[in-house]
């Protein structure tokens, strides 16, 4: 089983030489510190940068300079800032290669949710919407079941959706899957020490396995 | 040149009335308009409905106006730093229209070009698209269904810039440009706070962000808190 990082690791692999990446809030944002080195990717944080650096150090935060998660961050060499509606325009018009970002429950045609909890929690959908119905290839990063112990991957999202149709690839813990265009999840690797039939059980909704299911490569 | 130079906030901040559409720049607190709002709380403009990504936090940004209980109706993408928000909306003092953040960007953006409707993706299938036409267009090398989302309509827009003129041209800063050009550009009447105002002709007009056409009026703000919501660093070595 995958700790956050593992999964932010095997997410990492998907990042290939020259994509733009848009990485969503929480285990999303851990995928920056697994780009290999040398590889030339391009981080885009909605708020309005290109090229988006690591934290900086102590000492040289600057107000003025943050991520889409309010966090301080720095710039890389050949960044570029610009407004919001740039920045969703760039994201409408699929100039962004990979966007990557978390959820509460995934359907298996592909439908996302992932920004309101009726009742409970209300936050706002912030850029996810936009984002997930634009990007061409939207790999998503959660934990397989939820603190119930309730799977997140559904037959249908109970939750107010996100997104319709949008999910290519989950990674959880215990598994990377494919949403398939005809629907299902289709297991494609299960985590080191995690069965086929662990992830048959975690899973409630349609689930194909074919052959032998190899271990992640971390 | 047009002298757009006001005063203080004070003057800036003149004919606005209670039950007014008012936008607000910024991204969570990163280039907001500091001195505007704090005029507003000391005017006790009533019944505002703020067009604003964020609603602050508690004790900063439009969160201060949400503790005096002066906005009416929030329009915002995303609002979870805020409790006062939460506990206000979940009790139904507070009216909330949670909207897509490209789309809250383009709909400034279509007032600011001169344009009634826009047509994205975001939200169709959800909640989102609920009482708004649907039409299919194929584009881009694939038919898919949008949603026709209004440009807004704004009494007046207020935000921050970095540097601005005495003609009203402004240059933003980093990430806290944000939402701050296109709602420069949406409002009917446009109020620009800046850090440094500098005479007309010391901007190199290569390099304004928003010409000063669309700021109505433009002032030196002073004492900027400037507070980081989530300051994140790295250990040298």
């Amino acid at each position: 089983m995958l700790d956050k990082n593992g999964i932010a690791k095997r997410i990492a692999k998907e990042v290939k030489n020259g994509m733009f990446v848009n990485l969503g809030i929480g285990i999303p944002t851990l995928v920056a510190n697994y780009i290999p080195a040398g590889m030339s990717v391009e981080l885009q944080s909605e708020n309005g940068i290109l090229g988006m650096g690591p934290f900086p150090f102590e000492g040289e935060e600057d107000a003025d300079l943050i991520n889409a998660g309010k966090q301080t961050v720095t710039l890389l060499p050949g960044s570029s800032i610009f407004d919001s509606a740039m920045s969703f325009g760039m994201i409408r018009a699929q100039k962004v290669d990979l966007t990557i970002l978390g959820a509460m429950e995934v359907s298996e045609n592909g439908d996302i949710a992932n920004w309101k909890i009726p009742g409970k929690m209300v936050k706002g959908m912030g850029g996810a919407m936009d984002l997930v119905a634009s990007a061409k290839n939207i790999i998503v990063a959660m934990q397989h079941v939820n603190k119930a112990g309730q799977s997140k991957l559904l037959p249908k999202c109970d939750l107010p959706l996100t997104g319709i149709k949008c999910v290519k690839k989950i990674v959880t813990e215990l598994a990377v899957l494919e949403v398939l265009p005809q629907g299902g999840f289709k297991l494609l690797e299960r985590a080191p020490g995690v069965s086929v039939e662990e992830i048959i059980k975690a899973t409630a909704g349609k689930l194909i396995v074919e052959g032998e299911i190899k271990e992640m490569d971390l | 040149m047009i002298n757009r130079v006001v005063k203080n906030a004070e003057e800036a901040l003149k004919g606005v009335k209670d039950n007014q559409t008012i936008m607000f720049g910024g991204f969570g607190l990163c280039g907001i308009p500091e001195n505007s709002i704090t005029q507003l709380i000391k005017m006790g403009t009533k019944g505002i409905t703020a067009i604003s990504n964020n609603a602050g936090v508690d004790d900063f940004g439009l969160g201060l106006l949400l503790q005096t209980k002066q906005i009416k109706k929030m329009i915002s993408s995303y609002v979870g730093e805020n409790d006062e928000f939460e506990r206000q909306m979940l009790s139904g003092e507070l009216e909330v229209e949670l909207i897509p953040q490209g789309t809250l960007a383009t709909r400034c953006l279509a007032a600011a070009y001169g344009m009634p409707v826009i047509y994205t993706p975001a939200g169709v299938g959800t909640e989102v698209s609920i009482g708004k036409e649907v039409r299919r267009f194929a584009f881009n090398g694939e038919e898919k269904e949008y949603l026709m989302e209004k440009a807004f309509e704004a009494d007046f827009a207020i935000v921050k810039a970095w540097k601005g003129d005495t003609a009203g041209n402004l240059i933003f800063k980093s990430t806290a440009r944000n939402f701050n050009p296109m709602m420069a550009m949406a409002g009917k009447i446009t109020i620009a706070e800046v850090e440094q105002l500098v005479p007309a002709g010391q901007l190199d007009p290569d390099h304004i962000h928003t010409p000063g056409i669309y700021v109505h009026r433009i002032f030196q703000g002073e004492n900027y808190e400037k507070r980081i919501e989530q300051r994140t660093v790295r250990k040298r070595n």
